[in-house]
């Protein structure tokens, strides 16, 4: 009965009180960062068509409701525009934020047109989605090199490793959907494991300034973000599926998307990737097919102030190794160089078999952020990745099916990131990361661990402020420190363990003793400083420069550290060392850009010392029952690259446009006076394209693409006794090869479906004159020629 | 407040997931790799026709790719316009007892061949062996030295999945084989 009568007193009252309509609804608004008021933002009520703005003090009222729920809408120039209902009862009182930082607001807005720079002084270049979507049936590698500077080196044409102004594998990281790649990068032959299908947009930051990402990035980082995800109730997607010529190849991806005004979204994506025998020119490239499958899926909940994401994605590559390039010893090598042809030729066929590589990469990824006001934004974020990798070479009898290298690699990650921008004229940003990884050679493989099993971990710590002088000139700072432990356990052939000079430096590593093996515990420490600086000044409308410089350690990889055997198809030993330090990089860059209607302009220069620069280089020779073969050992010795990047776009009306990308780079040893190893070669690319909104939205471009002999390179050219002939041969491994030139078209027509559906369909061609080149920075040159021509039909429909 | 208790939550769990792991992986040593395919030693036993010393004739590398060079010795020089039944035999000796290879090549005799050269025309080859299509193998094989005294260096190939009918293969010609190299073993020879 009390509660009768409550609830009928409480009607009582309210109704009284809307019959009054008196209630005045007043409040502040305020930014969110740093709390201070927003002068002159609107506060729309929707159903009363009534609207007021606030005062100098933030502050608003609005006279004469009624007791109801409105809905109000604030605004603000540069802002984002906030809606929520308010119950009004009696006067009512409200404190509300915005959000006025527009780039910050692009990241939560924009779906999938979110190319903002990850950096405001480095040299950056962002490929968006389209530039991506066209090498959906392709691989990173192949992306990325549309970037002025950023080449690949090649096991064969689906084994692609991306080199960053002259450096690749452990020098460059690869940052995927937040995670930083843990895939065996060593070695030559290992590409990394992503599937470009999952990307919405890379950044290619060259050097280490990025330091968020890790300290030993002396070549670069590369961050492969998913598609942004908008804050709207919305079912999207897009389906591509491709036809290539050469390798028979057909590749299909799917990716469907549904997001809630609200804030959660839930997305997944699945593409399937085929290529038998690739053909160059003149023959076929036996054994070269390629065989992807992957899926990933993604989902959480996202709104300027809070969010969480958990994602997994699995990829899984069966690669064909070209069947002639795996040779028994040096003569066979001697017989492949010399050969115009490669010794294996049979009929196509999408049958891969040995050698080959099977690898499944998982990463499983959680994070969670929250912004606090006039604080900013702190993320958390925990990843697992497992990376399996099998290696087949040719065996025989039993062995026949058994994988010759069977490596399996944990990693855990947890990183924090906290950043500070409730000032608006300069930002802090710190962290932590922390992370084990674990790598296990299976021992049933009957063929010696070609890595080690080891425990790695690692904990880094930075400091990074971005200040903003004026409206022309920011600055940027960055400092880390990276802590590395590696932990292994090892087996040396006794023989081996005492000609590296072990058994003297080393002897209290050995942890058993089996005769012919040892077995050894090395656990080796590795502390790393980087830092960064960097600064950016808009000189006018249309020009800017940017300047940094770059600190950065890298502790030398398992690779550099423990290899110990023979490599088949280099057909030579390969020997780690364990005393290897870490080497380190000093970089200076400058960058100038220019703008105007017709030409926009980028050029890029550098200059990279590196002392204690990790590379490979013969010692000598020795004989086993195969015969003699050259003994390669990791060494280290001072290093200088520098290069200039160009990037020129002209257009001439709408319509038509020229287009040049360029490079050059020179890499020295320092200590010896002599070329490095492995340089790029200088390229230039040309392109003339026509588009035209009228005739279905055409894009055409023909491309031509010039890459110069790489004229700098060590003479590691040794000789080796052909018993057939009874004389002494060149095994010429040094000798780049000539100048080629390719062209290429590319062109594509949109048509639209429905209001929300279109097709694009493409057709691409590469290598229009079936020309016969080899690659310098291509393993398999030795062997055969490259690719032949290509056409490529590409439909992808947004839906 | 519940935010930071949802953060410390998932902080806790990464960190016990991560000491989880930690702990499986590092107890105890791995196992030492069992080498299965390593042949260490090529041995050629020269027999005389018509009776007569054995002659051996051998590679031995008994740390694989490993440093040490292998060790080449041959018993005895050999005896002017003589005719010799070989055998080879090929050897794991990193196990213990020895493994033979040559089973497996008998086996797979379609996919090996061995082939024979002799510099300064000390000696001359002939197959006595033959794969189930009729091609040569050459586990066993007749060698025939010169008519003079010299010295030149007898080399015994063994290639794996060679192309057996190039022109010129089954005649003992490597030229057109392809295929890649498993043993390559070089004698200097005296005839005398």
């Amino acid at each position: 009965m009390k509660y009768f009568i409550s609830i009928l007193c409480f009607s009582v009252f309210s109704f009284v009180q809307s019959q009054n309509c008196s209630s005045t609804f007043s409040g502040e608004v305020h930014d969110f960062h740093d709390g201070t008021p927003i002068i002159n933002a609107t506060i729309f009520i929707e159903n009363l068509n009534k609207y007021t703005t606030t005062d100098v003090n933030g502050q608003f009222s609005i006279n004469d409701l009624c007791n109801d729920v409105i809905k109000i809408e604030v605004s603000h120039l540069a802002c984002e525009t906030k809606k929520m209902d308010v119950t009004i009862d009696g006067d009512t009182y409200l404190e509300i934020n915005l959000e006025h930082h527009i780039e910050a607001l692009s990241e939560v807005e924009v779906k999938s047109v979110n190319t903002s720079k990850l950096t405001k002084t480095t040299q950056e270049t962002i490929l968006k989605s389209e530039t991506i979507d066209r090498f959906s049936s392709l691989n990173l590698g192949d992306a990325l090199k549309q970037i002025s500077g950023v080449s690949s080196i090649n096991t064969g044409s689906t084994i692609v490793k991306p080199v960053i102004n002259g450096l690749h594998s452990s020098r460059i990281i690869v940052m995927t959907n937040g995670v930083r790649l843990q895939d065996q990068e060593w070695g030559i032959e290992h590409a990394p494991n992503i599937d470009l299908n999952t990307a919405g947009s890379i950044n290619v930051i060259k050097g280490a300034n990025a330091l968020a990402y890790g300290g030993d990035a002396i070549g670069g980082v590369i961050v492969v973000k998913p598609s942004k995800i908008s804050l709207k109730d919305s079912l999207y997607g897009k389906t591509i599926i491709t036809g290539h010529s050469n390798g028979r190849g057909y590749n299909l991806n799917s990716s469907l998307t549904k997001t809630y005004k609200k804030g959660w979204y839930l997305g997944a994506q699945a593409s399937l990737k085929r290529f038998g025998d690739f053909e160059a020119p003149d023959y076929s490239l036996t054994n070269t097919g390629l065989n992807t499958k992957g899926f990933s899926v993604n989902g959480g909940f996202k709104t300027f102030e809070k969010g969480f994401n958990i994602s997994y994605s699995y990829l899984d590559n069966e690669i064909g190794i070209l069947r002639s390039s795996h040779i028994g010893n040096v003569n066979d090598l001697v017989n492949a160089i010399n050969s115009p042809e490669p010794s294996v030729i049979e009929n196509f066929s999408y049958d891969i078999n040995a050698p080959k590589q099977e690898v499944t990469h998982q990463i499983f990824k959680t994070e969670f952020y929250k912004r606090f006001k006039k604080f900013g934004r702190v993320d958390i974020q925990y990843d697992y990745q497992n990376n399996h990798r099998y290696e087949y070479d040719i065996r025989v009898g039993d062995d026949k099916d058994k994988p010759a290298v069977d490596l399996t690699l944990k990693t855990h990650t947890l990183k924090t990131n906290v950043k500070l921008d409730s000032k608006s004229n300069v930002t802090y940003q710190f962290g932590v990361n922390a992370s084990f990884q674990n790598n296990f050679a299976d021992p049933t493989t009957g063929v010696r661990r070609l890595i080690p099993d080891y425990d790695k971990y690692d904990l880094g710590t930075y400091v990074i402020s971005s200040l903003r002088l004026n409206n022309d000139i920011n600055l940027d700072f960055g400092l880390r420190y990276d802590f590395n432990q590696i932990d292994a356990k090892k087996f040396y052939r006794t023989s081996s363990w005492e000609e590296r000079g072990y058994d003297t430096d080393f002897p209290d590593l050995v942890i058993d003793d089996l005769g012919t093996q040892l077995l050894v515990n090395p656990v080796l420490n590795y502390h790393n400083v980087s830092a960064s600086a960097g600064i950016s000044y808009q000189l006018n409308d249309s020009s800017d420069f940017i300047f940094n410089y770059g600190l950065s350690n890298r502790a030398p990889n398992a690779s550099e550290l423990f290899s110990d055997g023979l490599h088949h198809s280099a057909a030579r030993i390969e020997l780690g060392d364990l005393r290897i330090k870490q080497e380190t990089s000093n970089r200076v860059s400058g960058t100038y850009n220019y703008k105007n209607e017709a030409l926009t302009l980028n050029i890029e220069a550098f200059y990279n010392h590196i002392s204690d620069y990790i590379f490979i280089e013969p010692i000598g020779t020795t004989q086993t029952i195969r015969g003699a073969f050259p003994v390669w050992s990791y060494n280290q010795t001072n290093a200088s690259l520098y290069g200039l990047d160009l990037t020129a776009n002209y257009s001439f009306n709408n319509q038509w446009y020229i287009n040049n990308k360029s490079s050059f780079i020179k890499g020295r040893d320092l200590t010896r006076n002599d070329a490095l190893i492995d340089m790029p070669s200088t390229k230039t690319v040309n392109s003339i394209g026509y588009t035209n909104k009228k005739w279905l939205n055409l894009n055409t471009e023909l491309q031509s693409e010039l890459v110069f002999r790489q004229n700098d390179y060590p003479n590691n050219n040794f000789e080796v006794y052909n018993p057939t002939t009874d004389q002494m041969v060149l095994v010429d491994v040094s000798t780049t090869p000539p100048t080629y030139h390719l062209l290429h078209l590319q062109s594509n027509i949109t048509l639209n479906i429905s209001e929300k559906t279109n097709l694009n369909i493409g057709l691409n061609i590469t290598n229009i004159f079936n020309t016969d080149y080899r690659e310098n920075l291509n393993r398999s040159r030795y062997f055969a020629d490259d690719l032949a021509r290509n056409i490529m039909l590409q439909l992808q429909l947004n839906y | 407040m519940k935010n930071l208790k949802q953060l410390s939550l998932i902080l806790l769990a990464a960190i016990a997931f991560v000491s989880c792991s930690n702990d499986d992986d590092a107890t105890d040593n791995p196992v030492p790799v069992n080498e299965e395919e390593v042949i260490t030693t090529l041995t050629a036993t020269l027999t005389p026709v018509g009776g007569g010393t054995e002659i051996t004739l051998q590679k031995q590398d008994s740390d694989g790719d490993g440093p040490d060079d292998a060790v080449i010795t041959v018993s005895s020089p050999l005896a002017i316009g003589t005719t010799y039944n070989v055998s080879l035999e090929l050897l794991n000796e990193t196990e213990s007892p020895a493994e033979s290879i040559n089973e497996e090549i008998e086996e797979e005799d379609d996919e090996h061949q061995f082939f024979y050269t002799a510099t300064n025309d000390v000696a001359t080859f002939a197959y006595v062996d033959f794969d189930g299509d009729g091609n040569p193998l050459g586990l066993e094989f007749t060698l025939t030295t010169a008519d003079v005294a010299s010295t030149g260096n007898i080399t015994i190939e063994l290639q794996h999945l060679p192309n057996k009918s190039a022109e010129g293969v089954s005649d003992g010609d490597s030229t057109n084989a392809g295929g890649e190299t498993d043993v390559m073993a070089i004698f200097p020879i005296v005839v005398e």
